[in-house]
């Protein structure tokens, strides 16, 4: 049987001048920032039409926990620089440096995880659930999608990690461009992070 | 690897570390103006704007936005003006609420 490749994975596609590979993660992207563009829209209009903001009183701030959020944007930025560390690796050639970087990110991630968590349950423990009232339909929508991302992120890097890797004895240019798809993923899933601690935990 | 573009990437190194401090600092920065309670609508520009830089300077280096094909260029301004358009979509109930049409 002849094996089926999907053509232009390595070398640039003659019409957009990037391989084919590159231009799908930007297409994605794009369908992407509908999608939460679609939530910060909600949010915006749900936020205009009550009357105060959390609808029980107070602040967002003193509501949420910020210190947690602000360690949390720590840890996204700081995996996302890994992240580019670990395709600057790939660009090198260098494997175990690539796999350094890569697991560091994967270990930032699952730190992310882990302290949302720790204000997850500290909210459901006051009884502070989606179905509690608008603020709290729209933080754990928001931050829960945003959530589901960072686990896609993880299968994703855990696989080029894992048995992805393979690719890379075979043909590193092509694993390189696979490290620098996912890279543009990762990055675009903080840059979300980016606006949603203000606008849910600060504003 | 070829040494050209082994080179390639070791001369933008710097340029990621400067990117993740700045990104770090104004994440200060955007927390620590939070505790002056400015009014609504300087608090929400000044984490808007900050945000907005964060966000430009993640696409710009670590997405290499700064230096990327035409194509994709095309693709994030058609989005930009759709999510433009959705953003400004909220708007329409205003516009409804004042228009004075029966039933509203």
């Amino acid at each position: 049987m002849s094996e089926t490749v999907i053509p232009y994975m390595v070398k640039p596609h003659p019409v957009t001048g990037i391989p084919n590979g590159k231009f799908g993660i930007w297409l994605f992207l794009a369908s992407e920032v509908m999608l939460f563009g679609a939530l910060f829209s909600s949010y915006v209009l749900i936020r205009t039409g009550m009357p105060h903001w959390p609808p029980e009183g107070g602040l967002s701030s003193e509501v949420l926990n910020v210190p947690l959020a602000t360690l949390n944007t720590a840890v996204l930025i700081t995996s996302s620089i890994t992240m580019v560390l670990a395709w600057a690796s790939c660009k090198m050639g260098s494997l175990p440096r690539f796999r350094l970087w890569m697991g560091a990110t994967i270990a930032l991630a699952f730190v992310f995880l882990v302290v949302k968590y720790f204000e997850y349950s500290h909210k459901f423990h006051l009884g502070h659930t989606p179905s509690h009232d608008n603020f709290y339909a729209v933080y754990f929508t928001m931050t829960g999608l945003h959530g589901l991302h960072i686990v896609g992120g993880i299968i994703v890097n855990g696989y080029l990690l894992g048995p992805g890797t393979k690719l890379w004895a075979k043909d590193p240019e092509h694993f390189t461009n696979r490290v620098e798809n996912a890279g543009l993923y990762w990055h675009f899933v903080d840059l979300v992070w980016i606006f949603l601690f203000p606008s849910l935990y600060l504003l | 690897m070829d040494a050209a573009q082994h080179e390639d990437v070791s001369k933008h190194m710097g340029q990621y570390y400067v990117v993740f401090v700045a990104l770090l600092c104004l994440t200060a920065v955007t927390v620590g103006v939070s505790y002056l309670h400015l009014a609504r609508p300087a608090a929400i520009a000044v984490a808007l704007v900050i945000a907005t830089v964060k966000a430009g300077m993640v696409a710009a280096v670590f997405m290499h936005l700064i230096s990327e094909r035409k194509v994709i260029y095309a693709v994030l301004i058609i989005t930009a003006v759709f999510f433009a358009i959705l953003l400004l979509l909220p708007n329409l109930t205003t516009f409804e609420h004042h228009s004075g049409l029966p039933g509203t």
